[in-house]
């Protein structure tokens, strides 16, 4: 048996306690105690300090060799030493007065922390904190038929009790209303909904297992498993088009506006994820296909032309891909960092000059550009009402922008950016003209994000200079990385995470950018190619497809015939 | 009248002189070595020539046409290729790919077309792709045009550099130690398909190469750059026995002694004098 490695487990034992008290101290846990994850048993407050306590016995765990039982002790050990950091919290409290630094250090959140026992309650937690951390442990080397089920029921769990909220307002709409009661209160899950969760996805997750479902569809000949796609397919298109009627007209906002995100993104990515040309300024161009719509559409005191949507948006791509190009040209061989702060420049120079003294007359700067018209003009709740078209539109134009770019990817253009994102130098002594070949990047990056911005003017009706904000850009850019470089799946996924989920969770605004940067955090460390990357076998797997790439791949395979 | 003709050509890095007053030919089909001692100036002339260095002084036309002001990409237009003395591959992209890359100024069909995916455009990929699968093949690389780049064996990679070289149909091919990190077998076979492109597709061929057994064996001629300037020119038995380059690979002194010796220069540069 090999020796217990005592120093890493109490230094992750530690971190556990760190991480304990920076949730108390800078007010998670306070301000998600107001919402429960199962009601009237744990709130999202405390579910946050018991992951915590979790992660940190799964660490633990990890950190002694494996199938060692010893790892349940250490897991204890660094749980109970994590959950001390609260005790600690709790003493150290009682004396002095946090609350002069850490403002959400009050009353009601030692109240939380010691279970309104007062110190006597926060020692509980050392034994608390040491029951989580074993039962992590235990989990972490339990044999995969009963981690795999019990990982998948607490996700499941921790889903459904977060999104509680929209899940109830979507079913009590649909004859589904009493087990929306049953399942969900206004706060929480109740606890046959949590029980039903964690069954529930367990048990379909580990049927698909079992029943070797997943190995017969994996087996299946290619053109058999096509043919089975097609339904999933139909599913997933019904769902995508009837979820902003089942979920009413705040989540049909929302889901407008991630469906603009996943348009900018696939913009960006163009740009970024084939070309590999960074661009921080990314929402300039959305301004300009913005305030393009706004100016020739608006029936205020600033629109000039009263046209339509439809007729303004080709102007507003138009108009975003002259600016790609104006901005294109003197960064052309600007590389890394440089391009970065040279990018971010333009994106404020536009900012300012949308909001200047100079442009007022023009643009009306803070008044901004008002009463721009909808897209489509139907009565109020109907089918295409509010945010809904401005949702349908703007995924249709990105499933177009995706067409585009996996077409593009295929072709000689497609291989010109890649070649330069790869090595630039040696792309243009291979014959690739850098000079076509980037500003053509840019230009179409930039067209996609006038059309975005074009969209957006629509949702919102109108235009101001505040809406241009460098936070856009850095959005656009964490979607795209985070969702995976160039793919298309983790535009949709990134974009739904990173502006879908805090958009869904307002009242907890205030932590947006701290998740923000832990996600990227942890991403970077442990998936830097992103959620969904695009897969390098993909292009083989897709050879039986035909077209040009099935000539490729015949070629390829004939090759290998030869050799065999 | 020879197809490259460099005259007096200069490169300046800050106070030092990496190329200084060069004159250099080559003939077409011919396959030619430069060779020198570490840091003597042979990669920075290949460098002034394929275009990724602007020269201080001097002229270089190819095929009597000026080409030391174009752009890299006009270079390899124009029929100039080159190999990198670290493997410069497109580490993602998929072998095909990195050879399609030197067919892109081959083909014509811009973004729409591309998008459309009309069937002049898709006529033309199939093309390319034909001529990419057999140019792999004439480098040896067969059946692996799906595999990444970067997961290709060492030797692979040197071969995918050459084929990807030749997919810009060169008139003029410089390779920058082509055989380096290779065994003596891998070597052999090397040298043999240098002098198959010459014959077979009759590309000149610019070498630079520490292998000596490589540079006597196939060179017709040989070029020794030493401190940036030309120190000797001529047959490799010429250069063997060339008492100047005795001394820039074996220092000052030994080129009395060595000069009797009839391979001074046989394994590569630095070893030491016997």
């Amino acid at each position: 048996m090999r020796q217990l490695a005592w120093g890493r487990v109490i230094r992750i034992g530690l971190i556990g306690a760190v991480t304990t008290i920076f949730l108390c101290l800078v007010g998670i846990v306070p301000t998600f105690h107001a919402r429960s994850l199962i009601e009237g048993l744990v709130s999202l407050g405390q579910a946050a300090l018991v992951l915590a306590l979790l992660g940190t016995g799964w660490a633990a765990s990890g950190a002694v060799s494996r199938g060692n039982s010893g790892a349940v002790v250490a897991a204890a050990l660094a749980g109970a030493i994590a959950g001390a950091g609260l005790t600690a919290l709790v003493v150290v409290g009682s004396v002095v007065d946090l609350r002069e630094i850490f403002l959400p250090a009050s009353p009601a959140m030692y109240e939380i922390i010691s279970y309104g026992q007062g110190t006597v309650g926060a020692v509980l937690n050392i034994p608390f904190g040491a029951v989580i951390g074993a039962i992590a442990g235990a989990v972490r080397i339990a044999p995969l038929a009963v981690r795999r089920p019990l990982l998948t029921g607490m996700a499941a769990v921790l889903f459904m009790g977060l999104f509680s909220g929209i899940l109830r307002n979507a079913m009590l709409t649909t004859p589904l209303q009493d087990l929306a009661r049953l399942l969900f209160t206004a706060q929480g899950l109740t606890v046959l909904g949590a029980v039903l969760s964690f069954v529930l996805f367990a048990g379909i997750r580990e049927l698909w297992f079992y029943t070797g479902l997943r190995r017969r569809i994996k087996d299946l000949p290619p053109a058999r498993r096509r043919a089975l796609s097609v339904p999933a397919f139909v599913l997933l298109a019904v769902v995508v088009i009837f979820l902003p009627q089942a979920l009413g007209p705040f989540v049909a906002h929302v889901i407008a506006i991630v469906a603009i995100y996943i348009l900018l993104a696939l913009g960006l990515n163009i740009t970024l994820g084939l070309a590999g040309l960074l661009d921080l300024g990314f929402v300039a161009f959305l301004a300009v296909g913005a305030y393009t719509v706004g100016l020739l559409t608006s029936t205020g005191e600033f629109g000039i032309a009263q046209m339509s949507f439809w007729a303004a948006l080709p102007f507003a791509v138009i108009i975003a891909m002259l600016f790609g190009a104006f901005f294109g040209l003197p960064i052309l061989n600007v590389r890394g960092d440089y391009l970065a702060i040279a990018t971010l420049g333009f994106g404020e120079i536009i900012r300012i000059l949308a909001g200047s003294d100079l442009l007022l007359p023009i643009l009306g700067g803070p008044q901004g550009i008002t009463q721009i018209p909808k897209p489509i003009d139907v009565p109020p709740n109907t089918f295409l009402a509010g945010p809904n078209q401005i949702y349908y539109i703007a995924l249709a134009f990105a499933a177009v922008v995706a067409f585009v770019a996996l077409r593009l990817r295929k072709a000689r253009i497609g291989r010109a950016w890649l070649s330069i994102r790869e090595d630039e130098d040696v792309a243009e002594a291979t014959g690739v003209n850098l000079v076509q070949t980037k500003l053509l990047a840019y230009m179409l990056g930039a067209a996609f994000a006038g059309l975005g911005g074009g969209i957006f003017a629509g949702l919102v009706g109108s235009i101001f200079d505040s809406s241009i904000n460098a936070t856009v850009s850095i959005n656009v850019v964490a979607i795209v990385v985070i969702g995976g470089m160039g793919s298309v799946p983790g535009a949709v996924l990134g974009a739904v995470f990173l502006i879908g989920v805090p958009e869904l969770f307002r009242e907890f605004a205030d932590y947006r950018f701290l998740f923000y940067g832990a996600a990227l955090i942890i991403m970077m460390i442990y998936r830097p190619e992103g959620l969904l990357p695009t897969r390098f076998a993909a292009r083989v797997l897709h050879a039986e497809e035909g077209g040009v790439e099935g000539a490729v791949l015949a070629a390829g395979a004939a090759g290998d015939g030869d050799k065999a | 009248m020879p197809q490259l003709v460099v005259q007096g050509v200069t490169k300046r890095f800050g106070g030092l002189l990496a190329v200084h007053d060069l004159d250099f030919e080559i003939e077409e089909r011919s396959i030619v070595s430069v060779i020198g001692p570490n840091g003597a100036g042979k990669t920075t002339f290949f460098n002034c020539i394929a275009g990724w260095y602007q020269i201080d002084a001097g002229t270089i036309t190819f095929n009597g046409m000026p080409i030391d002001k174009l752009r890299r990409d006009q270079i390899a237009r124009l029929g100039i290729s080159r190999t990198y003395q670290n493997i410069r591959l497109f580490p993602e992209m998929s072998v095909t790919d990195n050879v399609l890359v030197g067919h892109h100024h081959f083909l014509r069909s811009g973004w729409l077309r591309s998008v459309l995916r009309t069937p002049g455009m898709v006529a033309e990929e199939i093309k390319a792709a034909e001529e990419a699968r057999r140019i792999l093949e004439f480098v040896g690389l067969r059946g692996v045009g799906g595999t990444q780049a970067s997961k290709l064996p060492y030797g692979d990679q040197r071969r995918l550099e050459i084929a990807r070289a030749l997919a810009t149909q060169p008139k003029l091919l410089l390779l920058d130690e082509p055989t380096a990190g290779m065994n003596p077998a891998e070597t052999a076979q090397m040298t043999s398909f240098f002098r198959r492109l010459r014959d077979e597709l009759g590309v000149t061929i610019l070498l630079i190469e520490h292998e000596m057994r490589v540079v006597m064996g196939i060179s017709e001629r040989i070029t020794v750059l030493d401190y940036g300037e030309k120190i000797a020119e001529g047959t490799p038995r010429e250069i063997q026995s060339n008492p100047r380059v005795i001394e820039a690979y074996l220092g000052r002194g030994a080129g009395g002694g060595a000069a009797s010796s009839q391979q001074p220069a046989a394994s590569s540069d630095g070893a030491p004098a016997e």
